[in-house]
C-alpha cells in the first residue's frame, strides 16, 4: 500500500498567487473574508461544487493554488451575482471566479472534460474574427473541440433551432471593420505583452 | 438625437431573434423612437471575461464610445448585454488605470469614451415613455384569464439593478398586468436558470432549468415571460430534456415580456416573432379549451 501526505507543508502554499488574485477588479476585500458562507448559501450550483464559493476564497487567500485552479468550481459559476451582492465585506466573488478562471486558462489549468473552458476560447475567437459571435459558429467549433459526440447530441436542437429561423446556417454576422475590434483587442495586449489563449 | 441607440447584441440576431421583432414592433406601436447602433460589437459576454477582463472592457468600451458619438441613450434588452455595458463603464470609472489603458487603446481608432453614457433596459424605457397608463389606453386584445409567471432572470436585478428597489420591485409584473393577464407568485422569479450551464455542464444547468419550470408549473401559469434571451432559450430549448427526466407531461410556452405586451396591443403574432417559438403559444385555443371543459 503507498500512502501519500494529505497535508500540505506552509512552505508549499503560493502566497504570492493570493496577492496577485486580490489585485483584480472587485477582489480588494478578499483578504477581509470572515468565512460566513452567505457566498456558498446564495450559489444556486454549489451543491454541484467540489469547493463551495467559501472554500475557495479561504484556499484563494491562503495561497492554494494548485487546489484552487484546478477546482471544477470556478467552471460550474454561472455568473449569476448571486454570492456578490449578499457577501457582507464587499467581495465580489464573481469576478474572484473570473480572476481565477483566467488563470487558470493562462496556465493551462483545467479538466479537460468541463466545456466551459472550450466554450471561452470559441467566443473568443469568433469575436476577435468578426465583431460580433455568430451562435451557429461559437457553437459548432465548440462542439468540433469537444468531440463528435457532442456534436450529434446537440444536432436535433439545433435543426429545431434552423428551421424555425434562430440559427443561420451559413451566414456569419460581422461588424463593416472587423479590424478595428481586432486592433482594438491587439493594442491592449501588446501593452499586456501578449496574452490570448 | 435620433431615439434610442438600440444594441441588440448577438444573441438577438440569432436564438433570441422573436426578441429583437418584438421590442421593435413594440416601440414602434407605442411611438418610441430606436434605431440601431451602427456598427457596434460583441459585449465581451460572460465568456470573455474568462479569458481577461481588460480586453472585455475593451470591446464594452467601444460600443459606448460609439452611443457616445451619436449622443443617444443605449437601449439594451439583452441583461447580458446590459450588464456588461454597466459594469465596464462604472469599473472604468472605478479604476483610473484600467480607463486610461483603454482610453489611449479607443483614441488610436478615433473613438472617444466619453462619460455616463445612459443604458437602459426597455422595461426602464417604457415605463418612463409612454408609461404604463399610456399602455393601458393602448390595450386592444386583453389577455383575461391567461394565469403568467413572471421571470427576471439574475442580472436586470443584481448587480446592477434596473430598479431602486431590486427584492421588492413589480415592474415586470406591473407590465404583465396591463396586458390583462394575471400574475402568479412566483418566488424564483430573479433565480439563475442556469446561463450556459446547458451547453457546457448539462446536468447542472437542465437541473436548474427544472426547477424553475417545476415551480411555475406548480403555480398554475400558462406561460413564463421572461426579459432575458438566454433565459428564454434555456427554458425553452432545454424544457422537454429536463421536465421529461422529472416524469412531467405538460409544457409551458416561453414568451418574452415585448410579445406578450404586443399581442395586448393587438400586433400580429409573426411581427411578434411568436411562429419562431418551440413551444406554441396560444392563448386563444387555451381559453376556448376551458371554456368547453
Amino acid at each position: 500500500m503507498e500512502i501519500q501526505r494529505t497535508i500540505k507543508y506552509e512552505a508549499e502554499l503560493d502566497r504570492q498567487f493570493a496577492y496577485e488574485i486580490a489585485q483584480s477588479p472587485g477582489a480588494e476585500t478578499l483578504f477581509e473574508c470572515i468565512q460566513c458562507g452567505a457566498c456558498s448559501a446564495a450559489c444556486p450550483v454549489s451543491i454541484y461544487m467540489d469547493l463551495t464559493p467559501r472554500r475557495v476564497i479561504a484556499m484563494t487567500r491562503e495561497g492554494f493554488k494548485h487546489e484552487v485552479l484546478s477546482s471544477l468550481t470556478i467552471w460550474l459559476c454561472s455568473s449569476c451575482y448571486a454570492c456578490t451582492v449578499e457577501c457582507p465585506v464587499g467581495i465580489k466573488v464573481t469576478d474572484v471566479m473570473y480572476a481565477l478562471k483566467q488563470r487558470a486558462i493562462k496556465e493551462g489549468y483545467g479538466p479537460r472534460k468541463v466545456l466551459t473552458r472550450l466554450l471561452a476560447q470559441s467566443f473568443f475567437q469568433a469575436v476577435k474574427e468578426d465583431g460580433r459571435a455568430t451562435e451557429r459558429k461559437v457553437m459548432l467549433r465548440l462542439y468540433r473541440r469537444a468531440g463528435l459526440d457532442h456534436l450529434i447530441r446537440m444536432a436535433p436542437l439545433g435543426l429545431k433551432l434552423w428551421r424555425t429561423g434562430r440559427l443561420s446556417a451559413f451566414g456569419t454576422e460581422r461588424i463593416k471593420n472587423p479590424a478595428e475590434v481586432r486592433t482594438l483587442l491587439e493594442c491592449l495586449e501588446e501593452q499586456e505583452g501578449g496574452k490570448s489563449p | 438625437m435620433s431615439g434610442y441607440a438600440y444594441y441588440p447584441g448577438c444573441s438577438l440576431l440569432g436564438t433570441g431573434k422573436s426578441y429583437d421583432e418584438s421590442v421593435r414592433a413594440v416601440f414602434e406601436a407605442l411611438g418610441v423612437p430606436l434605431q440601431e447602433l451602427e456598427n457596434w460589437n460583441c459585449c465581451g459576454a460572460t465568456a470573455y471575461s474568462s479569458i481577461d477582463e481588460c480586453t472585455a472592457f475593451a470591446l464594452a468600451a467601444r460600443n459606448l464610445a460609439l452611443a457616445h458619438r451619436r449622443g443617444d441613450p443605449i437601449l439594451a434588452p439583452c441583461p447580458n448585454c446590459y450588464l456588461v455595458l454597466t459594469k465596464t463603464q462604472r469599473y472604468l470609472e472605478q479604476y483610473p488605470e484600467i480607463r486610461q489603458r483603454i482610453v489611449q487603446t479607443l483614441e488610436r481608432l478615433g473613438l472617444n469614451l466619453g462619460h455616463d453614457v445612459p443604458i437602459r433596459h426597455p422595461l426602464q424605457v417604457l415605463s418612463e415613455t409612454p408609461g404604463l397608463e399610456a399602455i393601458r389606453q393602448k390595450i386592444q386584445k386583453p389577455l383575461k384569464g391567461l394565469r403568467v409567471a413572471p421571470y427576471y432572470g439574475c442580472l436586470l436585478a443584481r448587480p446592477y439593478p434596473i430598479v431602486e428597489d431590486p427584492w421588492n420591485t413589480t415592474i415586470l409584473e406591473d407590465f404583465i398586468r396591463v396586458t390583462g393577464a394575471e400574475v402568479v407568485p412566483y418566488a424564483y422569479r430573479t433565480r439563475c436558470c442556469g446561463g450556459a450551464l446547458t451547453g457546457v455542464v448539462r446536468e447542472a444547468g437542465l437541473r436548474m432549468v427544472y426547477i424553475l419550470l417545476r415551480e411555475a408549473l406548480r403555480q398554475g401559469a400558462q406561460a413564463v415571460v421572461t426579459t432575458c434571451p438566454l433565459c428564454q432559450f434555456n427554458l425553452e430549448a432545454f424544457q422537454d430534456q429536463a421536465l421529461r427526466k422529472n416524469g412531467i407531461q405538460e409544457r409551458i410556452p416561453v414568451l418574452y415580456f415585448t410579445q406578450l405586451l404586443g399581442l395586448a396591443l393587438g400586433l400580429p403574432p409573426k411581427k411578434l416573432g411568436l411562429h419562431r417559438h418551440l413551444i406554441p403559444f396560444q392563448p386563444q385555443r387555451k381559453a376556448l379549451q376551458e371554456a368547453v371543459a
